[in-house]
């Protein structure tokens, strides 16, 4: 199963094995990850799994696409980056397996 | 004297009880967790429920909060099939079901609520229904088979939302509404009207102003909802969405102050220092809108009081106050409302309605938006959400004016 290692804001680390199918969201709040609220469970309607995708994985994961439901959410999540990713529209797979990602302040 | 206890016991294993006992171990709480549900399953989303689990884009696994593992994992005791059935505060005690009892250092009720009964003659008849658990789901999704007719009785959010997924499966819908309009206690007309068109475009039948006399059977089953003026709307299914009650029976029998939902503050703690309440069986002060009480019911809302209660059990700092917000999900139109027009006297609307892509904004006297109701915008959903936290005022000019972009209005 890929490992996904998430980082709260304080810089704890956190390294979860997921499932490939699911998506990053998922793997946090199956395992309990603090920082990952997910208000609507992956429905790209709250931007509360809002995370920061580490540079050396950004060609991996992608970005959303201009105009999309997830761009849109994003544009005003608090404390966007150039790097700022909807966890639960990241589909995890075996590429991703060592994602390394951030979390926000706050998801609100 | 009352017997000391480490234990933490919550009452209601919803998404607020799943939630507060995974927040609990996230901020460190190291001793017992007690979660008692009612329902067989172990904590899951209602949400899908009347949208893509009822129509089967989502399977019963997709559902569940946390994997079962989760429990066992994280030293959570899940007592299923089981209720507290009594609480005695001063012994810091609780009675449940089955008999046993159990002393709390914290208590926390999330007891949730419950579809609201209408003593209608037929209403104990097979096949008349209500959604809210995932047993009631899986009835409605039985008898949701193509060519079927669903009677809807209550035009709010449920009603709306399984009049839309019963469509996507091939069955009739009549939605049957005492008022005179669909969403009549939670959207404004504009919305109203813009989501009974749609429906019926979609070939949905909305009966509006329409009281209903009796649920009429054949055969043991339902056969049909005899609306007050006489006429007859046959169906092989009659679906009842009127509307929660909150479950405050448990805290009012312990004292407990109740006012149509246990009384909590902005720590989710009710009038008992030792016991909290938090999700749809609480009234709670809106920090955001002058400390006035509302039920809400929502996940959101059932999330943030999680964060509340177990913030202020491992005596961490408060949450950061959110503001409400609510989505719902018919045919392919997403709608998001964030705030609650409680003082608005002007509502602007910014896009095209025809088009099925514009936002609400909901503004007081003052210019400050209370308000942004969202259907296919979700641009203007975030940036509202972000206006009404920074309590910004604006001119109705500017808002209806789609050359001013959001990041503009927000800034």
């Amino acid at each position: 199963m890929p490992k996904i290692t998430f980082i709260e804001h304080n810089g704890t680390p956190h390294t979860v094995d997921i499932a490939v199918g699911k998506s990053v969201m998922q793997a946090a709040v199956e395992n309990n990850v603090p920082g990952i609220d997910a208000d609507c469970g992956g429905e790209c309607a709250c931007a509360t799994c809002h995370v920061y995708v580490d540079a050396a994985w950004i060609e991996k994961t992608g970005l959303p696409a201009p105009g999309s439901q997830e761009a849109s959410m994003l544009s005003f999540a608090a404390v966007t980056q150039p790097d700022s990713r909807l966890s639960c529209q990241i589909p995890v797979t075996e590429a991703l397996d060592g994602l390394v990602v951030r979390m926000p302040e706050g998801q609100h | 004297m009352a017997e000391t206890s480490d234990r933490i016991v919550i009452a209601g294993a919803g998404h607020a009880g799943g939630s507060v006992a995974a927040m609990l171990r996230q901020l460190g709480w190291k001793t017992g967790i007690t979660l008692v549900g009612e329902e067989p399953l172990p904590p899951y989303q209602r949400p899908p429920l009347s949208k893509a689990w009822l129509t089967g884009e989502a399977d019963a696994e997709s559902l569940a909060l946390r994997p079962l593992g989760f429990y066992n994992d994280a030293d959570i005791e899940l007592k299923l099939g089981v209720r507290v059935t009594k609480i005695e505060p001063r012994e810091h005690r609780v009675t449940f079901s089955d008999g046993d009892t159990m002393h709390y250092a914290h208590l926390i009720l999330a007891t949730g609520s419950r579809a609201r009964r209408i003593p209608l003659p037929g209403i104990d008849l097979a096949n008349v229904l209500e959604l809210r658990t995932a047993a009631d789901a899986d009835k409605l999704k039985h008898v949701l088979k193509p060519g079927a007719r669903l009677a809807v009785v209550g035009g709010g959010y449920i009603g709306l939302e399984a009049a839309a997924s019963a469509r996507a499966l091939g069955a009739e819908a009549t939605i049957i509404e005492l008022a005179p309009r669909v969403l009549a206690r939670v959207a404004c007309e504009i919305l109203s009207n813009f989501f009974q068109d749609f429906h019926r475009s979609q070939g949905v039948t909305i009966e509006l102003n329409a009281g209903v006399a009796a649920l009429e059977g054949a055969g043991g089953a339902v056969a049909g909802v005899r609306l007050a003026d006489g006429r007859l709307i046959p169906c092989d299914a009659a679906l009842i969405g009127v509307g929660g009650v909150p479950n405050e029976e448990l805290a009012l029998e312990a004292g407990i102050a109740c006012d149509g939902g246990i009384l909590v503050d902005l720590a989710a703690r009710t009038s008992d220092p030792a016991i909290f309440a938090i999700g749809d069986c609480t009234r709670r002060p809106l920090p955001l809108y002058n400390n006035r009480t509302m039920r809400l019911e929502s996940v959101p809302n059932a999330l943030e009081q999680a964060k509340q209660a177990a913030s202020a059990i491992c005596g961490r700092p408060p949450p950061v106050p959110e503001i409400p917000w609510f989505w719902s999900d018919q045919y392919d139109l997403r709608l998001q409302i964030v705030g609650i027009p409680f003082d608005a006297t002007e509502i602007v609307v910014r896009g095209d309605i025809a088009a099925g892509k514009f936002a609400l904004f909901h503004l007081a006297a003052d210019g400050t938006v209370q308000a942004v109701e969202a259907v296919n915008a979700s641009t203007e959903f975030m940036g509202g959400r972000r206006i009404i936290q920074r309590r910004r005022q604006l001119t109705a000019a500017r808002i209806a004016d789609m050359n001013v972009t959001m990041q503009e209005l927000a800034s």
